[in-house]
């Protein structure tokens, strides 16, 4: 088997008896990369060399007996929204093109402590708007799958390069779906913890009160144990909760057997939905009753809504967060402008790209003096709402289970001049993000054109144990997540 | 009509600048005229990625200045971003408090201008994060900006619309400035930025219930300026409104030099600041027990202390608000005359002439002082019991001042003690009466104001050092012969 088939924990195992060197998993990776990202196009930058520092010093600590933990030696890599000193971070974006970090975020620092070497930044579109990666500013990403198809976004060069085994795991941000969908999309496992559950410090924010990092991988354990190495409350984010995480591998095994899943209507009844996915959501679901769960319909009202309120509080918060990218003190600053309003004008103009203009200019508009109590509070207001569904509906059941995208993967090009069927792509991921709740998604299967469908489960705030527990339950009974895309054949 | 018939109605809001040690949401140093951008961070600086921690004694300050101005102190209390593009904004907004703030509905007693103590109601105290400060006249045509101050943290108090004239405006914004000064809060140092000063004024025809339209004044940064300004917008508004005008709906700025409010921007050009909650701070909630552990530790207040000095003291109310101008002045003060136990009036003598004229000459401040309370107190004693003269005893002062050294001994050294041998005096006189023969007859012809030129005379000729009630006695023992 080749050593880049082997899951983080797998690889792991065999750099803590020394079967094999973190030095030869780093090149192993970034042999595949040599291979095949010139297709896929999921790195924005590789960084071989730190990598290979990183790794050898991994493999020291190994003979030192000082071995960081289980990841110790795993290669990973970032989406290029995660500060790295001394790294660029562009956030996918012509305005933050040319800078260089000051500082690691806490994510990034909790890895280096963890002893994973950091192959390098991953594409995304831009400031993480999007669905598709088209996005970027630089290139798009190709599905691993098919290199016609997109693999989602925003976290698409994530979900890519784990997908196409050009790294064992990599983080991601999801504000409205940009860890899950591209997961789905790519027949990889991602989780969006509960907002809260992992510092955004050192994260390009995107919509603050949404924005939460997650764990790309290929499997679930992987998951849990990415997700355990990260989670930590962080003094330096005043929205990281001072809770401790529980151990996620332990209950990992246990299995669903008692569980009661619901099966929100709402989700089901939604017109659009690809036949081929709900047949294969539908199969998993089973499954888990299969397996010892109960299915029990529940109602989630106020989810026609989630999508006009994301779209509402996500720019509103943007437009907020994107105001210093003004060309003052770093990144892109437009030249020879006329005046302080041409520098600001013309940088911000030549600097974003279409989607986080309108973005900023919905955001704008729903904050503006008289149109803040119509638009941006009566969101917040929804958003209650929304997050009170599944206030109720946990009170009976334990998680809910839904697709997690509409559709398999979509064709390049195909929504980039739609903004709307783009948007509606997050239908089933925005409310878990609205309400602040984990989401994980998991490949459940693959459409007879071989593109991966993934099942998306909901937990309870701080129950990422359970919702991990669920899709161990269900991945350990089929080979989905094993299946290799035919990047040899393409 | 004229000015006279014109009621001016005053609100004003003041930026103060929280004496933390720390900026308001990171760790950078808030101290005042460090090299540009030496005290800055990632997060002061708006870096990509950074999120704000809120400083704990800032909200300790806040919740002491609340509560010496009578404020109520909510328990909850929200962060908003105030959206705006300037380069001395890093992140494109100020991190605010807008429609929860922290303390609300307080009130602070001034004189008023009848003299009668007039209560300003405070309508609401909330915190923000400073701006940092933009530098133009660095040659090259270039701006530069400079983020020392940004983050660096601010209480805004804004009061109702209570003042009634420009001395009132004055006489709120000197009691406020004490009042936090008091507290330990705030410098009060107008020139260096960390108290400053917004203005609305408008006016209405005296009698009227309806206040005129208000105008927002900016940029006035001396107590001077605050009367100057407000007094210039009040003839402005009233020639306006003589001439058939109205007053329009703007901010002016004040232009110091000129003595005059120019047009900064009308209704229309008004920024939209784009408020909403914070996402990156939780609201500031403040837990059961924390007011009142604050209140049990505030000092007693500028106003309390000044009846206090002309009550208890029975201080001229003059004398009373100079000692209590300063809060570390005043409790010298109270140390000092609780040795001394003699006539406080002669003591706040001693403090308003030559104790803060030595501090002043010397620049430096009563921390530094070389002299402990009961020397000084020893030394009022040396002149009521007649031992020192009170110009000796000026002398001794200024001694013990540079040295710290005992009254008592710099007298004996200096040979400032008053001569008491009664021998002495009397030879004086008898040398000072036969060389002016022709005054003594003046006296004796009842021309009594000659004692005085006499008694002078005497003095001169033992250097000051004789105790004038014998050189008194004496003279008129010998020429009443």
């Amino acid at each position: 088997m080749e050593l880049t088939e082997l899951s983080m924990l797998e690889l792991g195992k065999k750099l803590g008896s020394g079967e094999v060197s973190s030095v030869e998993a780093v090149r192993a990776c970034l042999s595949r990369v040599e291979r095949f990202d010139g297709k896929v196009k999921a790195f924005l930058r590789v960084d071989a060399e730190g990598a290979l520092a990183q790794a050898e010093a991994a493999d020291r600590r190994r003979k030192d007996g000082t071995r960081a933990g289980p990841l110790d030696g795993v290669p990973i890599a970032l989406k290029d929204l995660f500060l790295t000193e001394g790294l660029p971070t562009t956030a996918g974006s012509r305005i933050l093109e040319s800078f260089v970090a000051p500082y690691d975020g806490t994510a990034v620092e909790l890895l280096k402590a963890a002893g994973t070497p950091i192959l390098g930044k991953l594409n995304m579109d831009e400031f993480a708007m999007g669905s598709s990666t088209e996005n970027s500013a630089y290139f798009p990403t190709r599905n691993p799958w098919n290199l016609a198809l997109s693999p989602g976004g925003s976290s698409g060069g994530s979900a890519a390069a784990v997908s196409a085994r050009m790294a064992y795991g990599a983080l991601g941000t999801d504000t409205g779906g940009s860890i899950r969908q591209p997961a789905a999309l790519t027949g990889t496992v991602g989780l969006k913890p509960t907002y809260g559950r992992v510092s955004r410090f050192g994260v390009v924010a995107f919509a603050s009160s949404l924005d939460q990092v997650g764990p790309m991988t290929r499997d679930v354990a992987d998951c849990a144990a990415l997700l355990q190495a990260i989670a930590v409350p962080d003094p330096r984010d005043s929205t990281s909760a001072p809770v401790k995480a529980p151990d996620y591998l332990a209950e990992l095994e246990a299995g669903v057997r008692g569980m009661k899943l619901g099966l929100p209507r709402e989700y089901f009844e939604l017109d659009g939905m690809d036949p081929e996915v709900r047949a294969a959501v539908e199969a998993a679901t089973k499954a888990l009753e299969a397996l010892g769960a109960e299915l029990v319909p529940v109602s989630l009202p106020h989810t026609r809504y989630a999508l006009a309120t994301y779209y509402l509080v996500a720019p509103a918060e943007a437009s907020s967060n994107l105001a210093r990218y003004d060309g003052v003190r770093y990144g892109l600053r437009a030249s020879e402008p006329k005046n302080l309003l041409s520098m600001y004008g013309r940088t911000r103009d030549q600097g974003f790209g279409l989607e986080v203009k309108r973005r900023i200019m919905l955001g704008t508009y729903a904050l503006s003096a008289g149109y803040y109590d119509a638009y941006y509070l009566k969101a917040q207001k929804v958003r209650t709402l929304i997050k009170k569904d599944f206030e109720d509906a946990f009170r009976t059941v334990d998680a809910v289970l839904s697709p997690t995208s509409p559709t398999p993967a979509f064709r390049i090009g195909e929504k980039v001049s739609d903004p709307l069927a783009m948007y509606l792509s997050d239908v089933f991921t925005l409310p878990c993000n609205l309400a602040g709740l984990p989401g994980l998604s998991l490949p459940c299967g693959f459409t007879r054109a071989s593109l991966p469908v993934g099942l998306q489960i909901l937990g309870r705030p701080w129950d990422e144990a359970r919702v991990l527990r669920i899709a161990r339950a269900f991945e350990r009974e089929h080979d989905f997540h094993r299946r290799t895309p035919p990047l040899e054949a393409a | 009509m004229s000015v006279s018939d014109f009621q001016p109605v005053i609100g004003l809001e003041v930026h103060a600048q929280l004496l933390t040690r720390s900026k308001i949401f990171c760790g950078c140093s808030t101290e005042f005229g460090a090299p540009p951008n030496a005290h800055t961070c990632a997060v002061c600086l708006g870096m990509p990625g950074v999120l704000p921690v809120l400083n704990q004694t800032v909200v300790e300050f806040a919740v002491r200045a609340g509560r010496a101005l009578g404020c109520r102190i909510n328990p909850v209390s929200v962060w908003s971003r105030k959206n705006y593009f300037y380069p001395d904004l890093p992140k494109g907004y100020q991190i605010s408090q807008y429609d929860q703030p922290l303390c609300s509905h307080g009130a602070l007693e001034i004189d008023g201008d009848d003299g009668a103590p007039r209560t300003i109601r405070i309508l609401r105290i909330h915190l923000e994060e400073d701006a940092g400060k933009n530098v133009h006249d660095s040659g090259g045509g270039e701006s530069l900006v400079d983020l020392n101050r940004s983050g660096v943290p601010l209480v805004e108090i804004v009061s109702e619309p209570d003042l009634r004239s420009s001395a009132e405006a004055v006489e709120y914004l000197k009691a406020l400035r004490d009042v936090l000064v008091y507290l330990g809060v705030n410098d009060g140092n107008l020139e260096e930025g960390s108290f400053r000063c917004d203005a609305n004024v408008s006016v209405m025809p005296k009698g009227a219930s309806k206040f005129g339209q208000r105008v927002e004044l900016k940029n006035i940064n001396s107590f001077r300026f605050v009367q100057k300004a407000i007094d210039y917008e009040i003839g402005r508004q009233v020639e306006l409104i003589e001439s058939g005008g109205k007053v329009a709906q703007e901010t002016r700025q004040f232009d110091s030099v000129r003595g005059e409010t120019r047009s900064m921007r009308s209704k229309e050009e008004a920024h939209d600041y784009r408020y909403f909650p914070e996402p990156d701070l939780p609201p500031l909630r403040i837990p059961p027990g924390y007011v009142e552990r604050i209140e049990r530790e505030l000092p007693e207040l500028p106003r309390a202390k000044l009846q206090r000095f002309t009550g208890t003291y029975g201080l001229p109310a003059y004398d009373a608000k100079i000692l209590v101008s300063d809060r570390a002045l005043a409790d010298f003060f109270e140390k000092v005359q609780s040795a001394y136990g003699g006539p406080a009036k002669k003591l706040a003598n001693w403090f308003t002439g030559e104790l803060l004229r030595l501090l002043k000459e010397e620049s430096t401040g009563l921390g530094a002082l070389k002299f402990s309370p009961d020397q000084f107190a020893a030394l009022l004693k040396l002149v009521d019991a007649g031992e020192l003269s009170n110009n000796a005893a000026k002398d001794v002062f200024a001694e013990m001042f540079r040295t710290g050294r005992a009254p008592k001994d710099i007298a004996q050294e200096k040979g400032l003690g008053q001569v008491q041998d009664s021998g002495a005096v009397e030879a004086a006189v008898g040398a000072v009466l036969a060389a002016n023969p022709g005054e003594v007859e003046k006296y004796r012809a009842g021309k009594k104001q000659v004692l005085g030129f006499l008694v002078g005379q005497v003095m001169k000729a033992m250097k000051g050092k004789g105790n004038p009630a014998l050189v008194n006695a004496a003279l008129k023992a010998k020429l009443g012969e």
